[in-house]
């Protein structure tokens, strides 16, 4: 659920980084907070790790410029990628206006990926939420790993095992070293925004006098 | 679904919040929406973060209720943190919003139930009437 404040002229979207456990969301998160200065983001908000995995969710808020004139404000989260947390992932998808789907690259990750876009289907579903009707992005991160050695599915096989449905926009990544992933930030929060702005044109235009 | 705040509902808002509330010994009070988006708030200091206090709370708001579903309840009637000096009571508002009080030692859990309960009903139709 977007939310427009007419008084305080902001209009406030919800992004969500989903995926397959250990697939670097948090680290994607980690790096856009560590790259952004204060006046852009807020506090990251990390809760309850246990060794290096999100058990609930990662928080940040970022102000990110404007839209006819009101401020935009956009919340990332993420949700834990573990198959065992579904319940949580549908509560931190409650309110989404756009997807960031973190895939991981590694040939032995090839199921888990497939496995958790499903599971992204299926929990927007039963939220009454269209998976092809939302703002949705890809990323194959860690692409870095091919350096040591480690197989990486090729950027065919993943958009063959996971965009040859949606057809979205998906970048190449390595949260690790940040390459690209101020480009997929960029192309969700871009998408999003013009998203919620199509529902909320009325209300924006009006408040603009 | 999108929610749009005209800065008359605020106002509303904000009116009903220190009449009952922040009158009755309420430290301060954030009104926040299932998503984690904060609507409104009154009586807070400057040194709380209330954006990440607005995006936790919803999440513990969500858990509650899916543990009172683990065991059999529609949702607990009763959401309510005590600290040494700090409490923090919370008041569904709808299906989509909820009430976050903060009350110290001084004030008791009674009286903000009841006036929490106030609260809830003077928002509630302002709410489902602006959207």
């Amino acid at each position: 659920m977007s939310f427009l404040d007419l008084s305080k002229r902001e209009v406030h979207v919800k992004i969500v980084y989903y995926g397959p456990g250990r697939g670097g969301k948090t680290t994607n998160l980690l790096h856009i907070h560590e790259a952004m200065t204060d006046a852009v983001r807020g506090q990251m908000v990390s809760i309850d790790t246990k060794q290096d995995r999100t058990l609930f969710f990662d928080f940040l808020p970022l102000s990110i410029g404007k839209i006819f004139g009101f401020d935009i404000r956009i919340q990332l989260f993420t949700v834990p990628g573990q198959v065992i947390y579904n319940a949580t992932r549908k509560l931190v998808l409650k309110g989404v206006d756009g997807v960031a789907f973190i895939a991981d690259s590694q040939v032995s990750q090839k199921e888990k990926n497939i496995e958790s876009l499903e599971n992204l289907r299926d929990n927007l579903a039963d939220i009454g939420v269209d998976i092809n009707k939302i703002p949705l992005v890809l990323q194959f991160n860690k692409q870095d790993l091919a350096a040591e050695g480690i197989p990486l599915l090729s950027e065919a096989d993943m958009v063959s095992d996971l965009n040859s449905v949606y057809n979205v926009p998906c970048f190449n990544a390595s949260a690790l070293t940040g390459e690209g992933v101020f480009e997929t930030l960029r192309e969700i929060s871009k998408t999003t925004v013009k998203s919620v702005a199509r529902k909320l044109m009325p209300s924006l235009t009006s408040g603009m006098t | 679904m999108e929610f749009v705040l005209s800065e008359k509902t605020l106002q509303v808002i904000d009116g009903v919040i220190d009449e009952d509330l922040l009158s009755s010994g309420a430290t301060c009070a954030l009104l926040v929406d299932r998503s984690g988006y904060l609507i409104a708030n009154r009586g807070y200091p400057s040194d709380i973060d209330v954006v990440a206090l607005a995006a936790l709370s919803a999440a513990n708001y969500g858990v509650t209720e899916e543990i009172a579903r683990l065991v059999g309840e529609d949702n607990f009637s009763l959401l309510f943190h005590k600290g040494a000096t700090e409490n923090i009571h919370y008041t569904k508002i709808g299906d989509d919003f909820f009430l976050i009080t903060l009350f110290n030692k001084d004030v008791s859990l009674g009286l903000m139930r009841l006036k929490t309960a106030k609260v809830k009903s003077h928002l509630l139709p302002i709410l489902q009437e602006d959207n």
